[in-house]
């Protein structure tokens, strides 16, 4: 088994992507270390031939989702800066891609975020939200299908004519 | 033009689109966690490189004291993977609990000490050679002892070969100085750091 210090080394970064797709920066941050904390706990018993991202990428996946649940009823990204100036962050461009993905059905979002960001294979999309490979697949393609209308129709001209 | 910009909305472009903190924030959630683990009880081994004379040297301490005290030549990477296996996989690179460690490696070298006083965690090994290894401790800075000595001291005379193998399985050389064993005929031996390293570590407690 690797020691946990390679497993944050390798997978800190796609984790902390799905945490920042979902998540302003500063709960992004928490949601990261809840993620590793709960995977460190857990990591002695895991299976030695596990998929370890896959792994990271679904606890991150609820992770995130409970720290909306946590911080408020309403849409996580709907009320941007303003209500916490002390963590105004200079990465606010994101918010629009953020607002695009917390705008989407769960389920699609789910799939997109699973799939595109955490780079999982739709059979463990599937399993980590308990449906079959082929519904995952057409959730992320739906998905996906919505953002080409929302956040890509916002991209900036540089992306070629339309 | 438009499947162009279809196909750009895959997940390398949707991945890229999500800034990524710089790597000094990352540090600070590293940071963080291994303060949370700590406070948690899941920091089970906490690992650190020391500079020396004769490279880095990787010290690992567990909740017990310092587990393993590694040379560059046996493989940091391999030493973690080992402890992994035999310790626990909760490994986090943490200057926890090793700060003792550190400084007095750093004392030692320097000709300012004689003795560690740290808690050690002798777990990786047992029975005899774990005798023989905690009998270390009783040889003294700038003297050394046979392998033949050793033996006897730990009441079984006939072990001599025991002995050696118990030194080339030291978890902790230097803090407990199997670089003090040497052959019945004067020669150095054997040792975890090089046959040269050994000759230096004599050759500065002699000169200390």
């Amino acid at each position: 088994m690797q020691p946990f210090e390679e497993v944050v080394a390798e997978h800190g970064e796609v984790v902390m992507r799905v945490c920042r797709a979902l998540l302003r920066p500063a709960d992004a941050d928490d949601a990261w270390s809840e993620t590793f904390l709960s995977a460190l706990r857990a990591y002695p018993d895991l299976r030695p031939d596990s998929n370890i991202r896959g792994w990271l990428v679904t606890i991150a996946h609820r992770k995130a989702l409970d720290v909306i649940r946590r911080t408020s009823r309403v849409d996580p990204v709907a009320d941007v800066p303003e209500r916490t100036p002390g963590r105004a962050d200079p990465e606010l461009p994101d918010d629009d891609l953020r607002a695009a993905i917390a705008a989407l059905p769960t389920k699609q979002r789910a799939a997109v975020v699973l799939h595109y960001l955490g780079d999982l294979q739709y059979a463990d999309v599937g399993a980590a939200l308990d449906t079959s490979a082929a519904a995952a697949r057409r959730s992320a393609a739906d998905g996906i299908a919505n953002l080409r209308t929302t956040y890509l129709s916002k991209l900036p001209a540089k992306e070629g004519p339309r | 033009m438009k499947t162009q910009l279809n196909s750009q909305l895959n997940n390398v472009e949707l991945a890229s689109a999500i800034t990524m903190p710089t790597p000094t924030h990352l540090d600070g959630l590293r940071s963080r966690l291994i303060a949370e683990a700590d406070d948690d009880g899941l920091l089970d081994i906490a690992y650190r490189t020391v500079d020396s004379p004769f490279g880095p040297l990787l010290v690992a301490a567990t909740a017990q004291g310092v587990v393993r005290v590694a040379f560059e030549r046996e493989g940091h990477d391999n030493v973690l993977h080992d402890l992994a296996g035999s310790v626990s996989p909760r490994i986090l690179r943490s200057g926890r609990r090793t700060d003792d460690a550190a400084r007095q490696l750093d004392e030692y070298f320097a000709g300012r000490r004689r003795r560690f006083d740290i808690d050690v965690d002798l777990q990786l090994v047992h029975g005899f050679r774990r005798e023989v290894i905690a009998h270390l401790a009783d040889i003294g800075y700038g003297s050394t002892a046979s392998y033949a000595a050793v033996a006897r001291a730990v009441g079984n005379p006939a072990a001599v070969r025991a002995v050696g193998s118990a030194c080339a399985h030291n978890p902790v050389p230097l803090v407990l100085p199997c670089h003090r064993v040497v052959r019945s005929d004067g020669s150095l031996g054997q040792y975890l750091g090089g046959a040269e390293t050994k000759a230096a570590l004599l050759a500065m407690e002699a000169a200390a």
